[in-house]
């Protein structure tokens, strides 16, 4: 890949931040003048203060003013955004949305990168199993499952998962990412309950992308199998073990990476539901608090941060494929 | 055409899981159209009757607050069939005219189009529709149906635009535009029937997401406007009845549930054999 492409390609990623930027602007600009009308009545009663003084402190916190002309409130919110502020929150009083991210990112991101890598390694190894043993019954269940499995929505799932373990069984919390009790920091105690608080959304999104992982994985191994080299090892007399191993499993992974990031963004963009199943504290479960309660700052700044995170994750996937695989270069022209 | 009417349907007919799936289909169908006319459903409280069990005169008992929870499924068949069916027009129209302007066109246009395309392909959709159903009240099932395919067209889009890419220079489009005919005739006339069968399958998996995402919404209460929508049922499950908690209000949680995989279940069944009935070149005899 030339350095050329590169730059290319992040370039192309940096004007899709900006649209997306554009995207959260024009979000903004939707907010009903009332809501900020009434936030500057209650904000000047709380501090004493005059309705004009109380209006023009809210506009300076959440970056925005709907009574300057557009562009100004276009570079306002842009400066305020590279300078890194996302505004105040209107619902959660005197908490910056940033801080709320900051507070939430972490969550999300752990559970997804645990399921993401749990789901994906044992669905390429079932994947490669079914292409190498084709008679055995492994591949009809596991096609059912995929079947089962995404006719079911993940939310759907979630529900299910939450009746059964949590409260039939009461295996697992119900609610948050850790208990209160515990002292947050590096240490087992806090690391074992964070696991356990976190396992069923986990469990979730295992169960739901499992069957399609293995089903890709399958395809894409049963085309590398026709292949000459496969062959030629084959009579070589490579054993079969080294064979799915080495030869098989790794060339017919290459193709799932780039998907990795596809269903980073997927599952990024279903975990509020998840989440407000869970009452996960992660940053679907405050879009969906945002939404609920109409808080338009912690909106716009939680989606333009999600969007930001699957721009990110797409161009690491694009990068990361054309090194791992010396045959694709990126589009160029 | 009757003869291939009659081919189309004995090659679903032959593929068991596609068969399964137009008759669970069709009676979904018969239950959205016909249902509400057989039975009026009452949806008066009656605290009486709360968490009935299933008996002769309610099927699957009764919810939290007294109401026949299977006529609560056919009356929410209704509401989500009317969902899936605009979403799922309204998915295909925008993805072909996108896909196929910008395909056929080239040039900057293209670039202009696919670049627009790809930011809606990147922004995660359902956190934006979520926002969207904040910012406007969703009140029926039209509106709905469009704020829902307005993030749903993008990879259709894509699809179609590489499809007409290698139609483009095909003798007899060539030959239509050597004649001098008009793009939105070519794209019509042309164009059109070439991709009906992958637009066919598209039809339902659009249907299918659309609803996904509309149960969705429902069930974190952002388009509250039918009690008796699925989605809305859930919800109301979880939420009025702590249908996790109550398992009285099992069954009144499950049925919704239950519909909306089976429902699913047959889409995608349905879908598998329609590419095979539409699409002579992947028949087998």
């Amino acid at each position: 890949m030339s350095p050329r492409g590169i730059a290319k390609r992040i370039g192309m990623s940096a004007v899709t931040v900006l649209l997306a930027m554009l995207l959260t602007f024009v979000l903004l600009r939707m907010t009903p003048g009332s809501a900020i009308d009434s936030w500057a009545r209650d904000y000047a009663t709380q501090r004493g203060m005059s309705l004009e003084e109380a209006y023009r402190q809210i506009t300076a916190m959440i970056n925005y003013n709907p009574n300057e002309p557009l562009l100004t409130q276009l570079g306002r919110y842009l400066g305020g955004l590279l300078h890194g502020n996302l505004g105040m929150s209107m619902i959660y009083q005197n908490v910056s949305v940033n801080e709320i991210i900051a507070n939430a990112l972490p969550w999300t991101l752990f559970v997804l990168s645990i399921s993401l890598v749990i789901s994906f390694l044992i669905g390429i190894n079932l994947g490669a199993m079914m292409a190498f043993r084709r008679k055995s019954l492994l591949d009809p269940i596991v096609s059912i499952y995929a079947i089962i499995t995404s006719s079911v929505p993940n939310f759907i799932v979630a529900i299910l998962l939450l009746v059964v373990f949590s409260f039939q069984f009461g295996w697992f919390p119900v609610n948050g990412a850790y208990d209160p009790v515990v002292e947050p920091g590096f240490n087992l105690p806090f690391l074992s309950n964070v696991l356990y608080h976190g396992a069923l959304p986990i469990l979730t999104y295992v169960i739901t992308t499992l069957g399609t992982w293995a089903l890709t994985m399958k395809g894409s191994a049963v085309n590398v199998l026709g292949e000459d080299y496969i062959v030629a090892a084959g009579i070589r007399g490579v054993s079969e073990r080294t064979l799915m191993s080495q030869y098989v499993k790794r060339n017919a992974m290459l193709p799932l990476i780039t998907t990795l990031a596809v269903n980073f963004g997927f599952m990024l963009g279903g975990s509020p539901l998840i989440e407000n199943v869970f009452s996960y504290p992660g940053m679907g479960y405050y879009i969906g608090q945002a939404t609920q309660q109409r808080d338009y700052t912690l909106m716009q700044g939680l989606l333009l941060v999600t969007s930001v995170a699957v721009i990110v994750a797409n161009l690491a996937s694009d990068l990361i494929y054309a090194r791992l695989d010396p045959r694709v270069k990126l589009e160029e022209g | 055409m009757s003869q291939g009417f009659a081919d189309f349907w004995r090659t679903i007919y032959r593929n068991k899981k596609s068969f399964s799936g137009v008759i669970i289909l069709a009676v979904f169908i018969f239950m959205a159209i016909f249902g509400p006319m057989l039975a009026s459903l009452d949806m008066t409280v009656k605290f009486d009757n709360r968490y009935a069990s299933p008996s002769w005169s309610h099927w699957l008992g009764t919810d939290y607050g007294g109401r026949d929870t299977l006529l609560q499924l056919v009356y929410g068949s209704r509401d989500v069939l009317t969902i899936g069916l605009f979403a799922a027009l309204f998915t295909l129209v925008i993805g072909f005219v996108v896909g196929a302007v910008s395909g056929f066109a080239g040039g900057r246009t293209d670039t202009a189009l696919m670049f627009v395309t790809n930011l809606f392909l990147t922004i995660p959709s359902f956190p934006v529709l979520m926002i969207v159903a904040a910012l406007v009240q969703i009140k029926n099932p039209v509106s709905f149906s469009f704020i829902l395919a307005v993030w749903s067209w993008a990879p259709l889009a894509r699809a179609v635009r590489s499809q007409l890419l290698s139609l483009k220079n095909r003798e007899f489009i060539v030959a239509c535009r050597i004649m001098g005919l008009r793009m939105p005739y070519i794209l019509s006339r042309e164009i059109l029937p070439n991709l009906t069968p992958y637009l066919a399958i598209n039809f339902i998996m659009a249907a299918q997401g659309a609803i996904v995402a509309s149960v969705g919404l429902m069930m974190l209460g952002l388009a509250p406007y039918s009690p008796t929508n699925w989605g809305m049922m859930i919800q109301l499950a979880v939420q009025n009845t702590g249908g996790i908690f109550n398992p009285k209000g099992y069954i009144y949680l499950i049925s919704p549930i239950l519909c909306l995989g089976l429902f699913q279940m047959s889409c995608i069944f349905f879908s598998n054999g329609l590419e095979e009935a539409l699409n002579p070149r992947l028949r087998s005899n």
